[in-house]
């Protein structure tokens, strides 16, 4: 038997998201048939300021981008900048950004968590997911001058240096960080009420999010091995890790893979920590873009790409930014087909959206 | 019975959060509070008018005005870092709310003087 179809409106502006995305729901018997996504509210115009403010300066502005991936929009920009160039970053820069990418992918994590928590009504777990946020904040104001906005990355190196006697403290803070997290995790991938509401729910299987172009911890729940960092750019090359997938494939592989990478990523600052060279963190920058480069990276959601082309002039020619947000949306589609209605904002958030990163 | 150890823990600890306006704010060495300007060293070169990123500063050569828009300062920083003259600097107090009658807007007069050259001995005469 098949029932009268329905638009539903989900967003602009929804409860359980802040952000603006608009999906008309086509509903038959409280089930969602298609989903349609509109884009393009919060459209800023950042692409187009190349033109008006020079590569140096740009920096600043690729990092505000996003709120929440902000230090990796500013590396990946700078890291296109050199490949221009043909700048050599000094090791322990590269050792730096890698250590706040991976401090950005922790906090961004946890924001995920506990807003996720917070959706599915369980405020407590919220909390405690945000108390343990505010201390990576914290360690992260205390090496760059920013919580969120770090404001550390420069073409040619980075603005600050940390001391090898604070290393070592955020080091051993590390640790108690991670105890706090493991007890929080446990509660995200064993809650009976959690798994009732996430097993089995948004279902993406392999072919599809590989056809479909799903990337981060969308698609490596899903049980595909899709991980820039493999790549070994920064200092990811020196550093042993394996991709965290699962084969899942529904709603609370996501959770879990987000929950896991927290602890790879504080292994990975553990690596980096040990393994810090000594020496400068910036080289002098002489002379301006010309040419085209690609620079990829991963993001706590997934991969992003920063496409640049120079002419020899201070400012670029044309800078283009591919998040991924807006790579998952096919995704979430067809997450979306044949789910219920009451679980569609669950299922919107396990893709981790940021529509501010995803207009520009 | 797996939160009751979270829970009991509630109980002992102190609260994570900080009472505000009563407690100051956590600071550190290196956090961008607000820029701070010295008028006596400023030579009103407009390098920090040039490269603000968010188009804060404003520099008047003529008039020896120096300002700022608080509103606008995304406190990145950058104006300190070249600033030649040390004149910016970023102190780690965030700066006090404004209204919004006032608009956030800091102006000051600069006062730089500029050395007098040294004579060269032909000038000095005989």
């Amino acid at each position: 038997m098949t029932g009268k179809r329905t638009i539903v409106p989900f967003g602009p502006q929804h409860p359980v998201l802040p952000e603006p995305i608009h999906l008309d729901l086509v509903i038959e018997d409280e089930h969602v048939v298609e989903a349609i996504p509109s884009i393009g509210y919060v459209h800023r115009g950042l692409e187009s300021l190349v033109d008006r403010r020079e590569y140096s300066d740009f920096v600043y502005l690729a990092e505000r981008i996003c709120g929440i991936c902000s230090f990796t929009h500013s590396s990946t920009f700078c890291q296109g900048v050199e490949g221009l160039m043909g700048i050599e970053v000094p090791a322990r820069a590269t050792y730096l950004r890698t250590m706040w990418g991976e401090y950005s992918r922790l906090h961004s994590h946890l924001l995920w968590l506990g807003l996720f928590a917070d959706a599915l009504g369980f405020e407590s777990l919220f909390y405690n997911a945000w108390k343990i946020r505010e201390s990576i904040l914290n360690e992260l104001e205390a090496t760059t001058g920013g919580r969120v906005i770090q404001g550390v990355c420069k073409v040619g190196g980075v603005r600050r240096d940390v001391t090898n006697e604070f290393l070592s403290g955020m080091d051993k803070r590390l640790d108690d960080i991670e105890a706090e997290m493991r007890e929080m995790t446990r509660v995200f991938l064993s809650d009976y009420t959690l798994k009732k509401r996430l097993v089995g729910k948004g279902v993406l299987k392999a072919d599809a999010a590989y056809n479909l172009g799903a990337v981060g911890p969308v698609a490596r729940a899903s049980g595909l091995v899709e991980d820039v960092r493999t790549s070994g750019y920064l200092a990811y090359g020196d550093i042993s890790f394996k991709p965290v997938t699962v084969e899942g494939c529904d709603g609370y592989a996501r959770c879990e893979v987000r929950c896991k990478e927290l602890f790879q990523s504080v292994d990975i600052i553990h690596q980096i920590i040990a393994g810090m060279p000594e020496g400068d963190v910036s080289v002098p920058v002489k002379g301006n873009p010309d040419g085209e480069f690609f620079s990829r990276s991963e993001q706590p959601r997934g991969e992003v790409i920063h496409y640049l082309r120079g002419n020899g002039t201070k400012n670029l020619t044309q800078f283009r930014v591919r998040t991924p947000t807006l790579t998952n949306v096919p995704s979430l589609v067809a997450m979306l087909a044949g789910a219920e209605l009451a679980d569609v904002p669950q299922i919107v958030l396990t893709i981790d959206p940021c529509i501010g990163c995803m207009e520009r | 019975m797996k939160m009751l150890k979270t829970i009991l823990k509630q109980f002992v600890h102190k609260p994570v959060t900080t009472t505000f306006p009563a407690e100051p704010a956590k600071r550190y060495a290196v956090t961008r509070g607000h820029v701070m300007f010295d008028p006596s060293k400023c030579t009103s070169c407009g390098i920090c008018m040039k490269r603000c990123p968010s188009q804060a500063v404003t520099v008047d050569r003529a008039a020896k005005l120096w300002t700022i828009d608080l509103f606008r300062c995304v406190i990145c920083g950058q104006c300190t870092e070249l600033c030649k003259f040390d004149a910016l600097s970023l102190d780690p107090a965030y700066s006090s709310s404004a209204r919004p009658d006032e608009r956030g807007v800091e102006t000051y007069e600069i006062t730089y003087v500029k050395p007098e050259k040294p004579k060269k001995d032909s000038e000095i005469g005989e």
